[in-house]
């Protein structure tokens, strides 16, 4: 049996189009775009084309408000530095508990240079409440930063709504969309969106290229600064053939996004049907009415994340978890202590994301295997006897606790 | 994923004695409710010799937790308790041909659980007597608790300070900032404030040479520490003599008073710490007793 991919939010297969389309810029025009010469006179025209399909995916108004960085994390952390450098007076931040390390981050690392960070919390549905957030909008608020998707449970944030609420009240607004983009449609001209961040290995370009979506007009700082490549707002040798990779991909991402919503979807629901009837003592975690269509996270009560992934692996089914174990930090994900999942459950989290390679062949497969890697280490679990937890689990065992 | 040894990966996926042991006459139940992994152990322990006759273990955790509960119960099963509570974490770890740095609690969890056990056996209560902090230095395993109270204990100001007391950051230096982070929490604890600038606050440790050491210089070196510890181990009517340095090994013969007393291994534990300082190479100090065991395996 050839093994299964279920893990494409943490990343996704290059497309065989993509590597087609970007070889000749490693082997031919591999000239510097900036060049005046036969091995660079099609580079510069690749790379424009290339940023019309990302305007194109993200349906911005012009494609010279799309500036090509390294990586996600280098578009979030630009937005962010930027918004503090270009109004100095403004001295807070809002965002989110539940954001990915690369706003955590840099906003923590902010905080001890003296800025005022506001973590909105989420609901035990990982939902944000909007009241809330309207109190914390002020003159004093340099950027709102808030992912339009979370990368654990694929929740859905209202970003447009809350773009308009930060216009209204004069302030910037920046949206992680790594996990978004691709997978949802999008229209930014018809939003007040200002900043947005995309990272290409999450839809099927190659890692370490991405974008920052920058709205014509809006206040700027670059992070990097030299030569005048992105017309000086972010310099440094484009990484063509990358660059025509994420071109490539996001005219392919367009051309799915309807498969994305239908058989995608499908593929996840009946993963996420067939676990929960088939298994007991496990939970959808999330807003499950809206979420991206390819995100499954779900809790295993009484078990843990990492021995899960190792079942699953030997069995050739890649996922991912939301377990301590599974990142080296002592700590279960953020997201889970979030939504306030208890403990014996949120170390339990497996994520499955689908990406339109999988098949439903697939998710039988899983189907099959699932029920008994789980009954397989609650049967070492002291929580767990026989068919059901133990009564009272957590007064059964309590163990002491360093 | 983890770089799991294979005898980790034998232990998870073919765990030995899972589950609570009939009759068990010794519980043991502790976690790590931050980490998520929790342990119970159960024996059976022969009321006339006190020897293990049966252990068996219920383990929420991960991979590498199962594999220890798992060669723990292995290890246990035969001895008796005395010999079971000189079980160290770090035996656990051998046992599975080593363990992440980030997974060495896991081990930990295991030694403590035996200890809970043996404790409840004896009608006794368990005093936990370690806690776990956030891992710092993933070269040598120093957690931020150990580092600050190294910090508040002898009054650490700078990253050397901190180095030179626990290793932390001694290794690839990835961690300087983590470990900035907690002096100056710790120096605004004591309303003091962390100067970047400082400078160490003891002679930092230099080796004298930069070269490593060759063979014979080593063996020098560490003649002369011996020598200067002698007069405080022969005040306690012992004394240390040095058989045989095989790389960074340094076989002794403990003696007199030392031979076998309850502090020999502290003192192997001194000894060992001043040869690092001195010769600022890491060094190892063994009992010569020990140095049979080499050989055989050798052989
Ligand atoms: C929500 C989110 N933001 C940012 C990133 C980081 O993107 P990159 O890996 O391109 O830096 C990720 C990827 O893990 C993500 O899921």
């Amino acid at each position: 049996m050839t093994a299964i991919y279920l893990d494409n939010n943490a990343t996704t297969k290059v497309d065989r189009a993509v590597v087609d389309a970007m070889i000749p810029y490693f082997l031919e025009q591999y000239g510097n775009p900036s060049s005046i010469h036969s091995f660079a006179d099609g580079v510069a025209k690749g790379l424009k084309h290339a940023r019309q399909h990302v305007q194109a995916l993200i349906g911005c108004e012009h494609d010279s408000e799309i500036i090509f960085t390294s990586c996600g994390t280098e578009a979030n952390t630009t937005a962010i530095l930027s918004a503090i450098k270009a109004q100095p007076n403004k001295k807070e931040i809002i965002t989110t508990t539940v954001e990915h390390p690369a706003i955590l981050a840099v906003c923590e690392a902010l905080e001890k240079d003296g800025y005022t960070i506001h973590r909105m919390p989420v609901d035990r549905a990982g939902r944000l409440n909007l009241d809330a957030y309207k109190k914390l909008l002020s003159d004093h608020v340099a950027l709102v930063t808030v992912m339009w998707a979370n990368n654990e449970t694929g929740t859905i944030f209202p970003v447009a709504a809350m773009a308009e609420l930060a216009h209204a009240a004069g302030v910037m607004f920046h949206t992680d969309a790594v996990q978004a983009v691709g997978k949802i449609p999008m229209m930014l001209q018809d939003t007040k969106i200002d900043m947005l961040s995309i990272s290409g290995h999450k839809l099927h370009a190659p890692k370490g290229i991405g974008v920052l979506y920058l709205r014509r007009g809006t206040r700027y700082r670059p992070l990097l600064r030299g030569g005048h490549q992105e017309r000086g707002r972010r310099a440094g040798t484009e990484n063509t053939a990358a660059i025509i990779g994420l071109g490539k991909a996001c005219e392919l991402a367009l051309e799915h996004i309807e498969y994305e919503n239908t058989h995608v979807k499908a593929m996840r629901d009946r993963l996420e049907r067939g676990i929960t009837e088939q298994i007991s003592h496990c939970f959808i975690t999330g807003d499950m009415n809206n979420r991206l269509p390819n995100t499954t996270d779900i809790a295993f009560e009484y078990i843990e994340g990492e021995a899960i992934l190792m079942l699953l692996n030997k069995a050739g089914i890649a996922a991912s978890s939301g377990s301590a174990c599974t990142s080296g930090s002592l700590e279960p994900s953020h997201v889970m202590r979030a939504m306030d999942i208890p403990y014996t459950a949120a170390h339990g989290t497996i994520r499955f994301s689908f990406s339109r390679y999988n098949t439903l062949h697939e998710v039988d497969e899983v189907l099959k295997v699932m029920p008994s890697v789980v009954a397989t280490l609650r049967k070492l679990s002291p929580y767990w006897e026989g068919e059901g937890p133990v009564v009272h689990p957590e007064q059964a065992f309590k163990p002491t606790f360093a | 994923m983890w770089d799991y040894s294979d005898k980790v990966k034998e232990h998870f996926f073919n765990p030995k004695n899972a589950g609570a042991v009939v009759n068990a006459n010794a519980t043991g139940e502790v976690g790590s409710i931050s980490c998520g992994d929790a342990l119970r152990l159960t024996l059976k322990v022969d009321e006339n010799t006190e020897i293990i006759l049966d252990a068996g273990f219920q383990t929420f955790g991960c991979g590498s937790a199962i594999a220890s509960s798992s060669v723990l119960t292995e290890i246990i099963k035969g001895m008796t308790i005395d010999e079971a509570l000189n079980v160290t974490n770090q035996d656990i770890a051998n046992h599975l041909e080593g363990l992440p740095p980030e997974k060495m609690h896991c081990s930990v969890m295991g030694r403590e659980a035996l200890h809970a056990a043996i404790a409840n056996y004896r009608g006794e209560e368990w005093q936990d007597d370690h806690e776990e902090g956030a891992l710092i230095c993933k070269c040598f395993a120093i957690d931020a608790v150990m580092i600050e109270e190294m910090v508040w204990a002898n009054k650490l100001r700078t990253v050397e300070d901190v180095t030179n007391f626990t290793k932390a950051g001694g290794g690839c230096a990835s961690c300087h900032e983590d470990i900035e982070a907690i002096l100056e929490k710790v120096l605004a604890e004591k309303g003091e404030k962390f100067d970047y600038d400082a400078a160490p606050t003891k002679p930092a440790v230099t080796p004298e040479v930069k070269l490593p050491l060759t063979n014979l210089q080593r063996i020098k070196k560490i003649e002369q520490v011996l020598d200067s510890l002698r007069p405080s181990l022969m005040a306690d009517g012992g004394d240390v003599e040095l058989v045989e340095v095989i790389g960074n090994t340094a076989y002794v013969n403990m003696t007199g008073a030392c031979n076998g007393c309850q502090m020999a291994a502290m003192t192997i534990a001194g000894i060992q710490q001043r040869l690092m300082e001195v010769l600022g190479e890491f060094i190892k100090v063994v009992p010569a007793s020990e140095m049979s065991k080499l050989v055989s395996i050798g052989a």
